[in-house]
C-alpha cells in the first residue's frame, strides 16, 4: 500500500548568523501492507512528522521515491492526495466553525457534491459519537472531542490510507482507549492506517507492525512480537530481604535455566532466563529447598523500550 | 470548472466566517463613515476647494483607495491564525486548487471592500457628490484590482513569514511610504518636484490619479487607462506569486 525508498529531507534553519542543516529524515525505506495498522514509534524530533508530511504531499522530499496506494509521490502528487487522508499532529479545526461545517467543507474540498457531503458529515458525526456537539463551535470542545472531529475530517472522503500523526497525545487513558477502538474500526472498514506515536504501549497494543525511528532513520521494523523476540529472553525479578540475598544467589547461580544473575543493592535478584513462565516454578522450588523466604517474584518480559534500548543505546522513556 | 467551484467554496466559507463576527462587520462599516464625517469637513478650506462637493470629489476617491490598500494589506493576519490552527495544512492535503485557496480569500476581501465603497459613495451623495455611474463602476473596478493585489500580497507574505510579529512591522513599513507618496490624503499637486518624481514610481499614485479622474468625470484622461493597466498587471502578478506560496508553503 505504501512503499518508500530512500526518502530524505533536510531543513536549513537560521540561528543568529549561522545556517544550520538538520537532517530530519535520512533515507527511510518502508513497506506498509494493505489493511494493517502501521505504527511509527520514535522520540521527539525523530522525524516522524516530517516523513508523514512528505508522504502526504505537504513537503517535497529532497531525495528518494514513494508509491502510495498505487500513485507515485513525485510524479503524481494530485492523485496521492485523492487517495489519502491526513490528520496533522497539531490540530486542524477552526475555532469559530462547528464540527458539521468543517466536515461538509472538507468533503467538498475533495470535490464531493453538497448533498453527499452533508450526508457523509452526518454519518461521520454519528460514527464518532459527535452528533450531540455537531452544531457547537469547535472552540467549545474538549481535547478528546476535538481530536475525534479531526480524525473524522481525515476520513470523510473514504481514503484508502489515512495518516494519523499522534492521534492520542494529550488524551486521558479512557479517551485513548476509545480512540484505539475508533482506529481499529477504520481498519475493519478496510482502511490502511499509518499512525505515529511515542507511546510504547500504544505501538504494542494497537499496531500490527511498527517501525522504530530514531534520528531520522528506521532502526527496526517488524511486528511488536517479532521485535521483542529479537531481544532474547525474559527477566525474573526475585524480591528478597537483604540478609537472604547472598544465600539465594548461591543457590540459584549455576542452575541450568539461568543465563545470568545480578544482585540488587537493596536486596533481591535479577535472573536472565530464556522462558520466564517455565523458570519461575523452578526458582520457587529451589528457594524452598534452600529454606529461604521470598517476598515477591515478578516476570519482566522485554518491552519495545528494551528493543529501542538495544538498537540505539538510549531508553525511549528517558528521551 | 473545478477551479471556479473550488474558489466559490472557499469564498463562501470565508464570507460566512466574516459575517459571523459582528465586531468586524461593525468596524468595517463604522470606520469609513468616521473618515467621511470627521475628516472631510477639514478639507474644503485645506484644499481651497470652491464647494464642499468639489472637496469630496478629491477626497472620496483617495479615501476609497486608502481603504482598498489597507483592507487588503492586513488580511494576512487572519491567514496566520488559520496557519496556526492547521486549517491551511488541512486544505493543502486535499486536491483543491491552490489558486482557489488564495482567490477565494482575496475575493472575500474584494467584496467586503466593495460593500464599504458603496456605503461611502452613498453617504457622499448626501453631501452633494455627483458621479456618472459608468465612471463610478470603472473606479470600483480599479479599487477591486487594488484590493485583490494587496490582499494577495499580504497572504503571500503571511505564508512566507508565518508570524504576526514579522508581518505587522513589514506591512507597516510598506504601507507608510506607499501611503505618503500616493497623494491619497492630499493631492501631490502641491508637492515639490523631487517628491513628485518619487511618487511617479509609486503605482498607487497612478491608481489614485486614475480614480480621481474618474470621479471628476474625465473618462478620456490618460490617467484612467494608465491607472487601470498598472493595477491590473500588479494584481495579476500578486495573485500569481501568492498562489505559488500556497502551493509550496512549509508548515
Ligand atoms: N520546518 C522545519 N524547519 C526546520 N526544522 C524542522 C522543520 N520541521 C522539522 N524540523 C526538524 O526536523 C527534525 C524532525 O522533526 P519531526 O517533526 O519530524 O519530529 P517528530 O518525530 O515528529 O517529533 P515529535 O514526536 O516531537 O512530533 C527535528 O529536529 C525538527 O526540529
Ligand atoms: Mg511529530
Amino acid at each position: 500500500m505504501i512503499e518508500t525508498r530512500g526518502l530524505r529531507k533536510s531543513f536549513r534553519s537560521r540561528a543568529g548568523r549561522e545556517t544550520k542543516t538538520v537532517d530530519a529524515v535520512r533515507g527511510v525505506n518502508l513497506e506498509v501492507a494493505e489493511g494493517e495498522i502501521f505504527g511509527f514509534l520514535g522520540p521527539n524530533g525523530a522525524g516522524k512528522t516530517t516523513t508523514l508530511r512528505m508522504l502526504a504531499t505537504l513537503i517535497e522530499p529532497d531525495g528518494g521515491e514513494a508509491t502510495i496506494a498505487g500513485a507515485d509521490l513525485r510524479k503524481d502528487p494530485a492523485e496521492v492526495r485523492r487517495r489519502i487522508g491526513y490528520v496533522p499532529q497539531g490540530g486542524s479545526t477552526w475555532d469559530e466553525s462547528t464540527a458539521r461545517e468543517e466536515l461538509v467543507l472538507h468533503a467538498r474540498m475533495y470535490g464531493i457534491g453538497k448533498a453527499d457531503a452533508q450526508q457523509r458529515a452526518s454519518r461521520a458525526l454519528d460514527a464518532f459519537q459527535l452528533t450531540e456537539y455537531a452544531d457547537r463551535k469547535c472552540k467549545t470542545y474538549s481535547g478528546g472531542q476535538r481530536r475525534r472531529v479531526e480524525i473524522a475530517l481525515g476520513i470523510i472522503h473514504e481514503p484508502k490510507i489515512v495518516f494519523l500523526d499522534e492521534p492520542t497525545t494529550g488524551l486521558d487513558p479512557q479517551s485513548r482507549a476509545h480512540m484505539w477502538d475508533e482506529i481499529r474500526r477504520l481498519r475493519r472498514d478496510g482502511m490502511t492506517v499509518f499512525i505515529t506515536t511515542h507511546y510504547l504501549d500504544e505501538a504494542d497494543a494497537l499496531c500490527d507492525r511498527i517501525a522504530i525511528m530514531d534520528n531520522g532513520e528506521v532502526v527496526a521494523e517488524g511486528t511488536p512480537t517479532e521485535l521483542k523476540r529479537e531481544i532474547s529472553g525474559d527477566v525474573v525479578l526475585v524480591g528478597l530481604d537483604l540478609a537472604a540475598t547472598p544465600q539465594a544467589a548461591q543457590a540459584l547461580d549455576g542452575e541450568p535455566y539461568v543465563n545470568k544473575l545480578e544482585t540488587a543493592d537493596e536486596g533481591g535478584l535479577r535472573l536472565y532466563v530464556d522462558e520466564g513462565a517455565t523458570s519461575i516454578p523452578q526458582v520457587l522450588r529451589r528457594l524452598d529447598q534452600a529454606g529461604l523466604d521470598l517476598r515477591s517474584i515478578e516476570l519482566h518480559r522485554p518491552s519495545l523500550d528494551d528493543v529501542f534500548l538495544t538498537k540505539t543505546g538510549r531508553s525511549l522513556r528517558e528521551s | 470548472m473545478k477551479f471556479a467551484r473550488d474558489t466559490w467554496l472557499i469564498f463562501q466559507r470565508q464570507t460566512q466566517l466574516l459575517l459571523r463576527n459582528p465586531v468586524w462587520v461593525f468596524v468595517g462599516v463604522f470606520q469609513p463613515v468616521m473618515y467621511l464625517l470627521l475628516f472631510a469637513p477639514l478639507l474644503k478650506p485645506a484644499l481651497n476647494a470652491p464647494t464642499q462637493a468639489a472637496a469630496y470629489k478629491i477626497f472620496v476617491p483617495g479615501l476609497l483607495v486608502l481603504l482598498a490598500i489597507f483592507g487588503g494589506l492586513f488580511q494576512g493576519f487572519g491567514l496566520i491564525a488559520e496557519l496556526r490552527a492547521g486549517v491551511i495544512e488541512r486544505s493543502r492535503v486535499t486536491p483543491i486548487s491552490r489558486l482557489a485557496l488564495l482567490l477565494g480569500r482575496s475575493l472575500r476581501d474584494v467584496v467586503s471592500l466593495m460593500a464599504q465603497a458603496v456605503i461611502i459613495t452613498l453617504l457622499a451623495l448626501l453631501f452633494d457628490l455627483r458621479v456618472f455611474i459608468g465612471d463610478l463602476l470603472l473606479a470600483y473596478l480599479m479599487l477591486a484590482l487594488i484590493a485583490l493585489m494587496t490582499s494577495a500580497v499580504s497572504y503571500g507574505v503571511a505564508l512566507k513569514v508565518k508570524s504576526e510579529d514579522a508581518l505587522a512591522p513589514l506591512m507597516n513599513t510598506v504601507a507608510q511610504p506607499v501611503l505618503l507618496l500616493s497623494g491619497i490624503l492630499l493631492p501631490l499637486t502641491f508637492a515639490p518636484g523631487w517628491l513628485q518624481a518619487i511618487a511617479d514610481w509609486n503605482p498607487f499614485s497612478w491608481a489614485v490619479d486614475g480614480t480621481r479622474a474618474l470621479f471628476a468625470g474625465d473618462l478620456g484622461s490618460d490617467k484612467v487607462w494608465q491607472g487601470l493597466t498598472i493595477t491590473a498587471v500588479l494584481a495579476a502578478l500578486g495573485v500569481f506569486w501568492a498562489a505559488r506560496q500556497f502551493a509550496r508553503s512549509v508548515r
